[in-house]
């Protein structure tokens, strides 16, 4: 199912070469905090993401991880505190322009574009690194075949690499639950992130098929990916991550390996005590 | 199995045969394909001259009548840009028709403030760049408004356009201008070829440019931004995620629908001499909106079809009087209520109705 390793020798790419050599964390969320009118969904939240890492982020529903994936593709504004991305400030940036220095996301709620192809899906990922617009589209001017070419050539493999290449042709709505999820990462992958976040990508999952994402996950970050996981199953979390940062209540609890996050008192209370949540 | 049941298989059974029908044609070899197509042009091009009996509008001029249906036809395929393929309803595209024909009415005739006919040849870009600007002028602002908003914004653009015409001297207020420029042209015996009598030419002239613009379609469809347009369409907040930048392609499609508009009203206006603000009025421009919806938006033979009845049928029965807008006003309400998706749908869009029918894919809730 994989191929080989080092297929796409894309230069967006290249920060992975660093792995763990590199002092400066990939990602800093910097004392963040955001306030929906009188709520706090963030209270001065602080981690970092190292180059090469698998960062779990955990949390009891409503603790505030998806809305930290939200402010740090750029969908909220942080009230204060920042993200450094490669230290540099995302500030005001779109949303278009951070998913273009090298953060991709997939979504807890499934959002794939659900009458195109599963290719397609795809394809729209890889022009995020495309520069064709209407003139050399309208003209089919060089640069648009190449862009295409390549663009098909980097989505198949993908596709191929997820294990859903079979179903290239097919309407995303059609494809089956666990082949969507599966989708939606290939997309992400598609855009050449150095950071991958993935929003409870196993939400839904049967035990053989989690066991499956989980070696999928080990295989992306191989592949030089930096990856942050928003997971709630926690044998998933912890067999897969090497750090986790735990919140509760738009804070942060806890943070640290998995085996001292496991025996943080805090976060028993917090989180391993529920019964739903201990799948 | 209740009434709304029985519809429902009826309308899946009819998309069925479309599809099969498309199908069928998808395995056509290409040398046939193409040949069925120039076999296809060649009639379309000779149509005024074939002038077939029960096409041919006993109360009306044929040629004018399909002079009128070819420049519909390019509007719907320019309106279908911006409503088809990005999914952004534009209710007032009547607004950047009129900035064309009033472009060539001001550059292309002697009678306007500026008091110097430009070659038609002139005109034509400077009706297409400024009604492209005034596209960007509207778009800027109003293209962060989503679905109702903007189409209520773009409403009142239309009127505005109309309402500056009619107020304003240098555009000649309610009388309009005369003596607009024709195309260039001779015939063998040394007369214009466009003339005032022929509607003939102006048909063919048309005619081209719409095959002209339906190649350019094509390409942005098949290419980085019509795939970036379907995106918008179906999850404009996922699109952004994905890299893709929302705003500036939104404003492309409003701009090239625009230029679109702006063309049909240059040539509308090179065509009859004169303009005034009559010709301009907000029903033209639902016209527009349904010719788009009627045909199958983002289909560009559907959206072709529908322009082509919506122009033509209410000439054809010319001879109802003040009653054709009635039949034809009938016959436009049976039709959505039977075939919502449009007379040829897009294969995607049939899908998009059908699934607000029945609920969303299925996802995960919190």
């Amino acid at each position: 199912m994989s191929p080989p390793e080092g297929t796409l020798s894309d230069p967006s790419d290249l920060g992975r070469a660093a792995v763990g050599t590199d002092p400066t964390p990939l990602l800093e969320v910097d004392d963040v905090t955001l306030r929906f009118g009188g709520v706090t969904a963030l209270d001065g939240v602080s981690f970092a993401i190292h180059k090469g890492e698998i960062l779990g982020l955990i949390g009891p529903n409503g603790a505030g991880k998806t809305t930290c994936f939200n402010v740090m593709t750029g969908v909220y504004q942080p009230t204060s505190g920042q993200v450094r991305f490669n230290g540099r400030r995302l500030g005001r940036l779109k949303r278009y322009q951070i998913t273009k220095l090298g953060i991709a996301r997939t979504f807890q709620n499934i959002r794939l574009f659900p009458e195109m192809t599963a290719l397609e899906n795809v394809l729209v990922g890889t022009d995020a690194r495309h520069r064709t617009s209407v003139v050399g589209a309208l003209f089919r001017l060089p640069g648009h075949w190449r862009e295409e070419r390549d663009g098909r050539e980097k989505a198949l493999e993908l596709l191929h690499f997820m294990g859903i290449d079979r179903r290239a042709e097919e309407v995303a709505r059609n494809l089956p639950y666990g082949d969507q999820r599966r989708l939606e990462i290939a997309r992400a992958l598609a855009t050449g992130p150095t950071l991958l976040c993935l929003d409870e990508p196993a939400a839904g999952f049967n035990p053989a098929e989690k066991a499956d994402l989980l070696a999928l996950i080990r295989r992306i970050r191989d592949r030089g990916y930096t990856i942050l996981l928003i997971e709630h199953d926690m044998r998933l979390v912890m067999g897969v991550t090497e750090r986790i940062v735990v919140l509760e209540f738009g804070r942060k609890i806890a943070e640290g390996t998995p085996a001292e996050v496991r025996d943080n008192p805090a976060v028993v209370a917090a989180y391993l005590g529920v019964p739903e949540d201990a799948a | 199995m209740t009434a709304l049941d029985k519809a429902r298989a009826a309308d899946g059974r009819r998309i069925e045969i479309v599809g099969s029908m498309r199908r069928q044609w998808d395995q056509v070899p290409p040398v046939g394909k193409f040949g069925v197509l120039v076999a296809l042009l060649v009639l379309i091009y000779l149509l005024p001259i074939i002038n077939p009996p029960i096409l041919t509008t006993p109360e009306s001029d044929f040629a004018t009548v399909l002079f009128n249906v070819s420049l519909f036809v390019l509007v719907a395929i320019g309106l279908n840009v911006v409503i088809g393929m990005a999914g952004l309803l534009d209710l007032g595209y009547i607004g950047f028709y009129a900035v064309g024909a009033y472009s060539m009415a001001v550059f292309g005739s002697p009678r306007s403030q500026l008091a110097v006919a430009y070659p038609w040849l002139v005109c034509i870009p400077i009706a297409i760049a400024l009604a492209m600007v005034s596209g960007v002028i509207l778009g800027g602002p109003t293209l962060r408004l989503r679905g109702d908003y903007l189409a209520i914004v773009t409403l009142g653009f239309g009127e505005i356009v109309r309402l500056i015409a009619v107020n304003s001297d240098a555009l000649g207020s309610a009388r309009g201008i005369r003596g607009i420029v024709r195309p260039p042209g001779e015939k063998a015996n040394g007369r214009p070829l466009f003339g005032v009598l022929d509607a003939k030419p102006y048909y063919w002239l048309v005619l081209t440019i719409i095959l002209i613009i339906i190649l350019g379609v094509r390409n942005l469809e098949h290419s980085r931004v019509g795939r970036s347009w379907l995106a918008i369409r179906e999850d404009e907040d996922a699109a952004a995620l994905m890299g893709v930048p929302t705003f500036r392609f939104k404003l492309w499609a409003f701009a090239i629908g625009a230029a679109v508009g702006g063309l049909s009203g240059a040539l509308f206006a090179s065509k009859q001499g004169f303009v005034n603000p009559e010709s301009f009025k907000l029903i033209t421009s639902i016209l527009f909106v349904a010719a788009v919806v009627l045909g199958g938006s983002g289909n560009l033979v559907g959206v072709i079809l529908g322009a082509v009845l919506v122009s033509y049928l209410p000439e054809r029965f010319r001879g109802f009087e003040e009653y054709r807008y009635l039949v034809f006003g009938a016959a436009l309400v049976v039709l959505m209520i039977f075939r919502p998706q449009g007379l040829i749908p897009n294969r995607r869009r049939a899908a998009e109705i059908a699934e607000g029918e029945e609920g969303a894919m299925p996802s995960v809730t919190t």
